[in-house]
């Protein structure tokens, strides 16, 4: 139908070399094959008419760069390196990716609990589990991202909990490294969270390069009865282009509960599908991004409540720098049956310079009568009334907004449980606001 | 009575967009009194309290006033702070996500750092708190709240006034603190109020009733009507405001 | 006087309960031959004898209309079978252009019968109170009421074929400057084909003293409706405006494309209230209008506003988007809507505000009614651009679900470029509580009239934003259109 443009060819290149050296199952073989079929047929989706998903972001300049080389090798990457640009405890079970290849000497695991392997220790340990889970929720028949990272991961985490003890927080990092020439870079994340255990896990993704580089990341979550799952993730790749894909699938009962903090990116895309496929399933889904420069990010967040008495609450907050450019597109959808759903929905931003634009589209598809739904939108600078009032108590200007700002990112912040990832992640969004930044 | 004048007001006259609110105000302050500014709704008492503590929409639009020997005018609202003039407000914001403790934190070392003095410790800081809210009687949880978020209307009125106590300013600038409280908590607030007066310190009060200076005894007591001083006296002249009416005084003085 | 006001609870012997403006009005009308093409645009400018300007204009827009190759826009949530544009008649109306009567008087019985039936006389002496109706059948206006009265004040109020005719400088000056042809396919459409309308123009200065009100009439069958209105308030006028509209009960799916234009100038006030009562099609979605709309204004002066009311029971698909474009600084667009859908109707309505001016406010309050299988979708823009300096907008979209087969969208877009704006959105979606039901029954109301009073308080926010005459008809309006929903 659509002519693949030229520099599609190259990613087919990457496939083919890949196809040669890496030992998998025929299953995955196939689904690979098919999976750069469908990218090929697809394309990125850069059509600017007609395009609602990506209705405020324009893709071409993603399209037009062949990331078809590996990422670079990394070799002088050593952990204390990491913990100035990773939140870090000694608490926590760490494993990290650099480039898409698992670094044994920068990874401990100690917890009983979780059980974490690479592709092929996984196709080895768990066979039939990985047949069963991998590419079930991030279905690439339709999606260029899903069908590029499906096609193209070097490696693959493989991550089951089990066990209803409190488990020690999983870090999980994926480095991408420093590198000339655009590469392509695709962590792939498989979780299954077992019938009625408990967990918690950080995934990072973090970019040392100048770019510009394509990281596109696809984590499928697997919660099964009664599990639940805290869960974080951290995107701070501001020289990359960054389409990241999280897809959720909840059985009754099951909760997760999720912060995601992003940094804006080239191009960055928060893109995340969670399913309320079992009822009395609960997901709490909050973000917070900082985008600065010409940074750009695009979250795009769909609930689906798909049986009955389900609960979902989706908090997001934005704050805008520099010139950058940030979008919330959220859909809470409740399926004809899914009675007893309570669902609410909020995005606000606050816009810190006057080059900033933020779009906003929280939007509700409801096909079930029986339900609580709704959803606020707010976007403006910071107050002027409380801006007053902190000033008229001697504060300065400049610090009076920082409070404000502060206390705009603590309703997401709030909901970080572990104490060293919500310090960092204050940190991070301070350092990431020039116009706040010289404040101390 | 000292005879520092504190606050000199001379001619002010100010307003919000194109509405003269303050036609020609003449006031002075000195440390140690109490001033209590009566006048019906509309009058012009919220908008003096504002513009003397500088809140943007106000702008005075002709006259003077002096603070501490400076041209009040042209000081930031913050730097107003810095230097002693506290204002009580009648509606605080809400300031979600903002701590009290962080808030409390940052003006109180906003406020030292520019008399030259070192930022207080975490411990001295804490203990200081502590004093102040017990005086109050706010208890720990009130502290862990965020600033003014969902607060009763007493709470509100109890939290500014513990401000003042905290922060120890020259000048309190209080307005309507009285309004909308119940006998019980008033007497919380009129206590706070009287624990802040003293010969260094001087405070001009705003109020719709005369209620509150029965706990608050003011040294003088003006009358605002139609953004002029009408009337000013002791604290007789509020008993007879009480008995009479604003409407006696208008006709009286033809206003 | 208030009996003759309830249109809604007028007997008219018609099988059809449910739609009670159902009947044919049996008068002659004059068609083209169905299908479109350029000859059927000259045919059309040609009977209305207008000048070249204007056939050139419709048939740039008729080429643009056909450069489109009949693809519809296909963002909206509503579904339909392919229309077939070839199908359809472009223009009807009774017999000629020169035997509209010269007075009221010599209006046809038969027509005047039929308004008195749908509640609109036509008589001045019987008139609804203190409105002007200009009453247009198919494709052409067949009365206007109270023409020398507001003559005097200098208010133009003339359907919009005379207009081209008195006033070529008016229209060409404000036709497709607010919509122009290109804006859509329906847009486009309209521009070529568009056969009648309102034209009103208050002069500076003037408030106008009576409520306008154009009563729109789909009669034959296999007719697409096309109208077109344009509205100007020169400086510091306010003018007031209604539309109602009705068409018989047919078995095939109409097409109403109409083009609405304001234009506020500085100081300058425009209300817009619409009573959209189109035949919605039966219970098995057989029928109905497809009431494809694009209305828009535009504050061009300081301080000036626009304010948008409609009620939308009607249609089988409704698609419309009443919007503003707020150029001047301080000025101000609103937008009140309630939009209810039933059986198998789609409703995909909302509005944009545009914010272009400093200090420019705009409100949003819509209201949706979903129950059968209908589909209901809000969907509206608030765009603040980078000039808006301390823009606000406020929108709140409410959604009330009847039953267990409808569903309830709700797709806002805010787009922010400018830090000074403070925009605020809110929607809740939920049903009919209980609660409120059961306390109402308690009291020994009959359960239908709880459910008609929890959704009449439901959307009040909305009818209090709508002219004394037309507020109490709504009500009524919504109780035929929410028959057989309990149970």
């Amino acid at each position: 139908m659509v002519q693949a443009p030229p520099v599609y060819d190259a990613y087919l290149q990457r496939f083919q070399e890949l196809a040669k050296t890496l030992p998998l199952p025929l299953w995955l073989q196939e689904m690979r094959e098919e999976a750069i079929g469908r990218f090929l047929d697809l394309g990125f989706p850069v059509a600017r008419r007609g395009n609602e998903p990506w209705k405020y972001t324009d893709l071409r300049p993603l399209a037009a760069i062949p990331f078809c080389q590996p990422p670079p090798p990394y070799p002088k990457i050593q952990a204390k390196g990491l913990r100035q640009i990773l939140p870090w405890s000694p608490r926590w079970d760490v494993v990290t990716m650099v480039g898409g290849e698992y670094k044994a000497s920068l990874s401990h695991i100690r917890g009983a609990q979780a059980q974490v392997w690479t592709l092929t220790q996984s196709l080895q340990e768990a066979p039939s589990l990985v047949e069963e889970h991998l590419a079930r929720l991030a279905i690439y028949h339709n999606d260029a991202f899903a069908a590029l990272n499906t096609a193209l991961f070097q490696d693959a985490l493989v991550v089951v909990f089990q066990g209803s003890r409190e488990a020690r927080e999983l870090h999980v990092a994926f480095i991408s490294p420093p590198g000339e020439g655009p590469y392509g870079h695709y962590p792939r994340l498989l979780v299954v969270v077992e019938k009625g255990a408990r967990a918690s896990l950080i995934e990072s993704y973090v970019g040392l390069g100048s770019g510009p580089y394509l990281t596109a990341a696809v984590t499928e979550v697997f919660l099964e009865e009664g599990a639940s799952l805290e869960h974080y993730r951290l995107v701070m790749e501001p020289e990359a282009y960054h389409i990241g894909q999280l897809r959720v699938w909840q059985d009754q009962g099951s909760s997760f509960h999720s912060v995601y903090f992003g940094r804006g990116s080239r191009i960055g895309r928060n893109d995340v599908r969670v399913e309320l496929d079992g009822p009395k399933a609960e997901a709490y889904l909050y973000g917070l991004y900082v985008t600065q420069g010409q940074e750009h990010l695009d979250n795009y967040i769909n609930i689906d409540h798909i049986k009955p008495h389900g609960t979902s609450r989706l908090l997001y907050r934005g704050i805008l720098d520099g010139a950058s450019h940030a979008i919330f597109g959220g859909t809470v959808y409740v399926q004809p049956g899914a009675i007893k759903t309570d669902a609410e929905q909020e995005d606000k931003n606050l816009l810190l310079s006057r080059e900033a634009e933020v779009d906003s589209k929280p939007a509700l598809e409801i096909y079930a009568d029986d339900v609580r739904c709704g959803h606020g939108a707010a976007a403006g600078a910071v107050a002027d009334e409380a801006l007053f009032y902190l000033r008229s108590r001697g504060l300065n200007r400049e610090l009076a907004t920082r409070l404000l700002v502060k206390g705009f990112a603590t309703t997401v912040l709030d909901q970080i449980g572990p104490a060293r990832l919500r310090s960092f992640l204050e940190m991070v969004t301070f350092a990431s606001l020039p116009s706040l930044r010289s404040l101390g | 009575m000292t005879q520092d004048v504190i606050l000199e007001i001379r001619g002010l006259r100010a307003g919000v967009g194109d509405v003269e609110i303050l036609k020609g105000i003449d006031l002075t302050i000195r440390l140690g009194e109490t001033h209590a500014i009566m006048g019906p709704n509309g009058s012009g008492k919220s908008t003096l309290v504002n513009v003397l503590a500088g809140k943007p929409e106000y702008e005075a639009w002709a006259g003077q006033v002096t603070y501490k020997g400076r041209d009040l005018l042209q000081m930031p609202p913050d730097e107003r702070a810095r230097e002693g003039l506290f204002l009580a407000f009648q509606y605080p914001v809400e300031l979600p996500g903002v701590r009290i403790r962080e808030f409390l934190r940052a003006a109180l070392d906003s406020i030292r750092e520019h008399h030259g003095l070192d930022k207080l410790s975490v411990r001295e800081f804490n203990r200081l708190l502590q004093e102040k809210a017990k005086e109050m009687g706010i208890d720990q949880d009130f502290l862990r709240r965020n600033v003014n978020e969902g607060f009763s209307g007493g709470e509100k009125k109890r939290h500014e006034i513990f401000q003042l106590l905290l922060l120890d300013p020259t000048l309190a600038l209080l307005d309507e603190t009285d309004s909308g409280l119940d006998v019980d908590a008033l007497k919380i607030v009129a206590d706070g109020i009287n624990r802040f007066r003293g010969p260094q310190k001087a405070i001009l009060l705003v109020t719709h009733y005369q209620r509150i200076l029965n706990y608050v005894a003011p040294d003088y007591v003006h009358i605002l009507i139609d953004g002029r001083i009408v009337a000013s006296g002791g604290k007789e002249l509020a008993l007879e405001v009480e008995a009479k009416g604003y409407e006696w005084l208008r006709q009286t003085v033809g206003g | 006087m208030a009996s003759r006001r309830k249109v809604i609870s007028r007997e008219t012997g018609i099988e059809e309960k449910e739609y009670r403006w159902g009947f044919v009005i049996p008068i002659e009308e004059e068609t083209v031959p169905k299908g479109l093409n350029e000859e059927i645009v000259r045919l059309i400018s040609q009977k209305k004898g207008e000048p070249g300007w204007m056939t050139e204009w419709r048939l740039r827009a008729y080429r643009y209309w056909r450069s489109l190759g009949y693809v519809e826009p296909k963002w909206a949530k509503i579904y339909h079978p392919p229309i077939d544009y070839q199908d359809i008649i472009y223009y009807a109306a009774p017999p000629k252009e020169s035997d509209r009567p010269k007075s009221l008087e010599e209006i046809d019985p038969e027509l005047r019968r039929a308004f008195d039936k749908l509640g609109i006389p036509l008589e001045e002496q019987k008139r609804l109170a203190g409105v002007a109706v200009d009453a247009v059948l198919d494709s052409a206006s067949v009365a206007t009421t109270f023409q020398k009265k507001l003559e005097d004040l200098g208010i133009i109020f003339c359907p919009i074929s005379e207009a081209i005719q008195k006033y070529p400088e008016l229209v060409r000056r404000y036709l497709g400057s607010v919509v122009p042809y290109t804006d859509n396919f329906f847009a486009a459409l309209n521009s070529a084909v568009f056969s009648d309308g309102t034209f009103v123009y208050v002069p500076p200065g003037v408030r106008c003293p009576m409520d306008l009100m154009t009563y729109f009439r789909i009669n034959q069958a296999e007719v697409g409706q096309f109208e077109r209105t344009l509205i100007v308030a020169d400086r510091g006028s306010y003018v007031s405006y209604l539309e109602g509209c009705t068409a018989p009960i047919r078995k095939r799916h109409q097409l109403h494309a109409a083009v609405v234009e304001l234009i506020a100038l500085e100081d300058a006030e425009i209300k817009y209230s619409t009573l959209q009562n189109w035949y919605p099609g039966d219970r098995e979605g057989r029928g109905g209008i497809y009431n494809f709309v694009t209305k828009r204004g535009i504050c061009l002066g300081r301080n000036s506003k626009i304010s948008w009311t409609q009620v939308e029971t009607g249609s089988a698909i409704t698609w419309k988007y009443p919007s503003v474009i707020l150029k001047g600084d301080n000025s101000v667009g609103e937008f009140y809507s309630v939009a209810l859908v039933n059986h198998r109707q789609q409703a995909d309505t909302g509005t944009k505000m545009v914010h272009i001016g400093k200090h420019t406010r705009s409100t949003i309050i819509a209201k949706g009614i979903s129950a059968g299988y209908g589909q209901n979708t809000y969907r509206g823009l608030v765009k603040i651009m980078p000039s808006a300096d301390y823009a606000r907008n406020f929108t709140r979209c409410d959604s009330l679900l009847i039953g267990n087969r409808c569903g309830a969208h709700t797709t806002p877009y805010l787009e922010v470029r400018n830090p000074t704006a403070r925009i605020e959105h809110e929607a809740t979606t939920s049903k009919i509580s209980e609660e409120q039901l059961f306390y109402l029954i308690s009291r020994g109301i009959r359960e239908e009239d709880a459910q008609y009073m929890i959704v009449n308080g439901f959307c009040r926010g909305v009818f209090q934003e709508l002219p004394f005459e037309f507020a109490m008809e709504v009500s009524q309006l919504l109780r035929v259109s929410l028959e057989g929903t309990v149970g």
